[in-house]
């Protein structure tokens, strides 16, 4: 038979409130109720997470990994972009 | 780019220390090696439940009950997480199911073997996790990222499931003398096993070279065999059990112990399918799988279901 193992989904947890969220892994579920309560039943066994994000996989668009180079080469140059580029008076401090 | 470019970048790669990532261009026998041996794992956290399971109704105490269930059900997670590591590799979960089911997907022999009695419970915990947890360990450091991230994470949760069996152990190394020599009777037959665990000295290891040259494999098979060997003979002398191999003893030069010779020959009659428990293990498997299926349709005509409702509403 097929492929009959249910859609992936990927998972994505906060631990604390304040934290971004972070990937944690995949799940397969039915749909997305049954998808939050496997990545709780997986993923957070030991308190690790106090909210949980599930989106379907084949949701997520992703940049690729072979255009890398070119695709994040516009903010090469700018160096300007960092306070290390700044030449501060002697003498100035807090800044 | 020509493929031999690619490789050669790849390496520079994976020499400067970075991770690959399941989008990135990789060899696809780099893709091979690894689908073998993260499936592998994960069937072998799957299919090591089922020794485990053996006596969960039979578990002396409730304390007991509820640690074991804990333990083997962080073990399914373990399958999962690692089943999750294996799918960013581009293959689904039914054929990695279908490959363990025909026998082209092996698991760690160590799941072959019988848990007897409750000793062996102790046994498997401190052993056999112990023996995980090393190889384990220095898998955090493997080069394909997921892979990784999963053993960081199955680490953190290992090191209870070796405690938990070390204090059974305890226990009855310390209880009447029938228990006493229950939990001796376990360690005489889960040791070479547990030893075995490691797979073949490194000079008959057949997959080992490109393994480390790609830094999937960060240590060898004897050393990580070593490693599990020293600690492991002094926790047997902390709760007076001993070591069933006459020719171990201090090797004060090496700063190691000097162990006995393998039985190879019963390591590969259990890899081969002739171990105690090979069919009853994935025979059981098989049929929990074939069994659950009907949830599977159920949950899918569910989840049908709900989506025509909320497009009709
Ligand atoms: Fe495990
Ligand atoms: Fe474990």
């Amino acid at each position: 038979m097929s492929d009959n193992q249910l859609p992936l989904w990927e998972v994505f947890i906060q631990s604390k409130t304040g934290l971004p969220y972070k990937h944690v892994g995949s799940v397969h579920a039915a749909d997305a109720e049954m998808a939050l309560q496997n990545a709780r039943d997986l993923y957070t066994r030991r308190n690790e997470g106090r909210s949980i994000w599930v989106v379907p996989s084949d949701a997520i668009v992703a940049s690729v990994p072979e255009d890398e180079d070119s695709f994040f080469d516009p903010s090469d140059d700018k160096i300007y972009r960092h306070p290390t580029f700044y030449e501060m008076p002697k003498g100035a401090k807090h800044i | 780019m020509e493929n031999l470019k690619l490789e050669e970048l790849f390496q520079e790669k994976l020499d400067r220390e970075e991770k690959i990532e399941p989008k990135d261009w990789m060899p696809e026998k780099y893709r091979k090696h690894l689908i073998r041996q993260v499936s592998q794992h994960a069937h072998s956290e799957v299919i090591g439940m089922q020794p485990e399971g053996n006596w969960i109704t039979r578990a002396p105490s409730l304390r007991h009950k509820v640690v074991l269930l804990a333990k083997i059900q962080d073990e399914a997670g373990h399958g999962l997480y690692l089943y999750s590591a294996c799918e960013t590799l581009g293959i689904s979960r039914d054929e990695l199911n279908e490959q363990l089911h025909t026998g082209k997907a092996k698991y760690s022999s160590i799941f072959n073997y019988p848990t007897l009695n409750w000793a062996d419970i102790g046994a498997v915990g401190w052993l056999v996790d112990g023996a995980a947890i090393v190889n384990q360990v220095s898998l955090q450091r493997t080069s394909f990222g997921p892979y990784a991230r999963g053993m960081v994470r199955i680490c953190k949760e290992e090191s209870f499931h070796q405690r938990q069996g070390y204090e059974i152990m305890a226990e009855m190394a310390m209880g009447s003398q029938e228990q006493k020599e229950m939990a001796q009777d376990a360690l005489n037959r889960l040791w070479w096993p547990s030893l075995m665990m490691f797979g073949p000295h490194d000079a008959d290891s057949p997959n080992s070279g490109n393994a480390v040259k790609w830094k999937i494999k960060r240590e060898s098979n004897d050393e990580l065999r070593q490693k599990f060997i020293d600690k492991t003979v002094d926790q047997a002398k902390v709760i007076g059990l001993s070591i069933p191999d006459p020719d171990l003893k201090w090797n004060e030069e090496r700063g190691h112990y000097d162990f006995g010779e393998i039985n190879w020959d019963e390591f590969y009659q259990v890899i081969n399918g002739n171990g105690p428990n090979n069919v009853k293990r994935l025979a059981h498997h098989k049929r929990a799988h074939d069994e659950g299926e009907w949830v599977r349709e159920a949950a899918t005509a569910y989840a049908r279901k709900q989506t025509i409702k909320k497009n009709v509403a």
